[in-house]
């Protein structure tokens, strides 16, 4: 296939759909590794031109990994609706772009469209969106889900709270938990990354956070981010999980590389129906992020902003509960600076609500990249007001155990405070209950992590 | 906030530095780099910092232990320093208490440059059975001291990352290295009776 523009001046051709799709992206230094790049911003531009041109259709018919080789493929095209496909079929990229920009469409009309996409037209449009765009046709879009407690709602924003530790020591675990609930974070999933990947260390600390949110009756979840047959064989072993965690990349051979395939996630799914104890219905939680794929040269030749939205549309099988990109985390070959780490951000909370998940965000950095906390705050803000569901957070904005920077307890406040916002509804009653929170602000006892001292209970 | 900010300052001067020479002769290392050839070039191009040239391949097959049980190879990764404070001490106990089990343990290699996989292509090109590659971790706010021991068993370039294993958090805050060691030891000895690494052991 040959597709051609000439917005330049100068005529450019691409030799497939998956070439226009990659010269199409913002500059990412990740697409550059790959050697899949725009060569010039003149040709960057003329792909997004030619792209735009293109029908969803076409779209649909040149999946970027083929559907015989690629679970991932499969998952996404079969899960169409085809009622729903046939009514856009013949709308072009640009038109798909208008339609979600235009301020008449709400989120009950991008709900009707929504069956009918797959990932490549999803990441497709990203690439003709300007950063305001993808604010605003985001912010349109309202995806709730629904655990322990509803994450998604209008006016709410949500954050995991992560009391990672370099030790996995508990009391330290403890006190960080006591930190980020007394600032009013946790409503999206109290959720630790263990040093340790075994079943003895994940129950652990699955039991921890477990009889913490007994012991103070607190309206949210916990979950333990080991590998998904670690988590379930802790639970197995008696651990109580509210939700699954796991990684996911968006093609098959990117999936090897984490050790699951879509028959491990089908399993772990059923699996989490019967033995979380969550009420549900939603209990998966999955992570994500642009580079991964090439970091276990696993990405096909597709570029990373693709690939990220195919992880979207796998996640979309499960009716999670939380999805986040860990936008910033994986290192500068990926995506080199703030700049970039900002696109990243803003282009996959877009593909996240457009696919249908209910998409958060892991706003953070490493300290090999250039960026700094004024960045991610900066992302925070984008993001929220573009409809994120939630963030993570660690104390002090630093995650002495996975070594980067994310945004911190304190954050939560700030974002609520710039966007007249609130937790979850079950939780601010809660906070309200425990005197944190009162007419939707914090109170002075806010940040008082003695509150949560077991002697007072 | 401002000694938030002085702390970031200091991981980033960390990923800047290099391990010293001195400490490579002191403990013994054989050094090697990989197909990198710069700071810049090892953040930009994690490939090259997987691979080695096909005259470091002639000369470590020339001058190591071919065959061996478990290779041990140190990266400087994204802290030299993590490399310098924990390195000295931990690889001694490892050597010894690997021999103490049995093994046969190869030449040890310092590798400049090198990312957590270049142990499958050096471990290959030995012919070891296992790989403990020692790297240093990107730095954080809290310490630029912690390293990684990745472990694989019979390393293939092809081998997903899934079937390889992970002790992290080395550092006098985290796993401290004489504790460290002991897991090491412990793990190759799993590794070898189960005869896999990552997700396929038990």
């Amino acid at each position: 296939m040959s597709i051609t523009s000439r917005i330049t001046g100068s005529k450019h051709t691409f030799d497939s759909v998956r070439e226009v799709l990659a010269k199409a992206n913002e500059e990412k230094s990740g697409d550059q590794l790959a050697g899949i790049a725009a060569d010039s911003e003149a040709e960057r531009i003329a792909a997004k031109d030619a792209l735009g041109s293109l029908s969803l259709e076409t779209l649909r018919e040149s999946p970027v990994v083929p559907y015989e080789d690629d679970e991932v493929t499969r998952v996404i095209q079969d899960g169409v609706d085809e009622a729903a496909y046939d009514r856009l079929k013949d709308w072009t990229v640009s038109e798909l772009r208008e339609f979600l920009v235009d301020e008449q469409t709400r989120e009950p009309e991008i709900a009707r469209i929504r069956p009918g996409l797959t990932s490549e037209m999803v990441a497709a449009v990203a690439k003709l969106m300007s950063n305001m765009d993808l604010i605003q046709a985001a912010s349109k879009m309202q995806v709730t889900a629904r655990c322990n407690n509803t994450i998604g709602a209008e006016g709410t924003l949500s954050f995991r709270l992560q009391p990672n530790d370099p030790s996995d020591d508990v009391e330290n675990i403890r006190h960080s938990i006591r930190e980020g609930l007394s600032y009013g974070v946790g409503d999206a999933v109290i959720g630790i990354n263990p040093v340790e990947d075994n079943a003895e260390r994940t129950k652990r600390l699955l039991d921890v956070t477990k009889e913490f949110i007994e012991t103070w009756d607190v309206p949210t979840q916990n979950c333990v981010l080991s590998h998904l047959t670690t988590q379930m064989e802790a639970v197995r072993q008696g651990g109580s999980a509210d939700l699954l965690f796991q990684s996911l990349a968006g093609t098959e051979a990117g999936n090897e590389g984490f050790g699951i395939d879509v028959d491990l996630l089908d399993e772990a799914y059923e699996f989490g129906k019967e033995h979380c104890t969550a009420s549900g219905p939603n209990i998966m939680y999955f992570e994500t992020g642009q580079g991964s794929e090439l970091s276990s040269d696993a990405h096909a030749g597709v570029d990373q902003v693709t690939l990220e939205a195919r992880c979207y549309g796998l996640a979309k099988r499960y009716d999670p509960f939380l999805v986040n990109t860990v936008v910033g985390f994986i290192g500068p070959e990926y995506l080199y600076d703030g700049r970039q780490v900002i696109r990243a951000g803003l282009e996959d909370v877009f593909m996240g609500k457009l696919t249908g998940i209910p998409m958060g965000i892991d706003a953070c950095y490493t300290n090999h990249i250039q960026a700094d906390q004024n960045d991610i705050e900066n992302l925070a803000v984008l993001l929220t007001a573009a409809g994120s569901n939630y963030f993570i957070t660690v104390p002090m904005g630093d995650d002495t155990m996975l070594n980067y920077q994310s945004n911190s307890y304190h954050d939560a406040s700030a974002l609520w405070d710039i966007f007249d916002m609130g937790p979850a509804p079950e939780f601010e009653t809660w906070l309200e209950s425990m005197e944190l929170m009162e007419d939707g602000r914090l109170t002075a006892h806010a940040g008082d992590p003695t509150r949560f001292l077991e002697g007072d209970r | 906030m401002l000694s938030f900010r002085a702390d970031h300052a200091r991981a980033r001067d960390a990923v800047l530095t290099k391990v010293s020479e001195e400490m490579i002769e002191e403990t013994g290392l054989t050094s090697i780099q990989s197909r990198v050839t710069d700071q810049d070039e090892y953040l930009a191009r994690p490939d090259l910092g997987r691979q080695i040239s096909d005259e470091t391949e002639a000369r470590i097959r020339d001058e190591c232990t071919l065959n061996p049980d478990v290779q041990i190879l140190v990266c400087d990764g994204l802290s030299s320093t993590a490399v310098e404070k924990n390195v000295p001490n931990l690889l001694a106990m490892l050597v010894d208490g690997l021999e103490e089990r049995g093994f046969e343990v190869g030449t040890p290699l310092f590798v400049k440059f090198g990312r957590v996989d270049v142990m499958d292509e050096i471990g290959k090109t030995l012919g070891a059975t296992s790989v403990v590659n020692l790297i240093g971790e990107r730095p954080g706010l809290h310490t630029a001291e912690s390293l990684s021991a990745y472990l694989v068993y019979e390393p293939h370039p092809d081998k997903p990352t899934a079937k390889k294993s992970v002790i992290s958090n080395i550092h006098v805050d985290g796993l401290p290295a004489v504790e460290a060691g002991a897991q090491i030891i412990d793990l190759v000895e799993r590794m070898h009776d189960q005869r896999g690494s990552g997700i396929d052991l038990d």
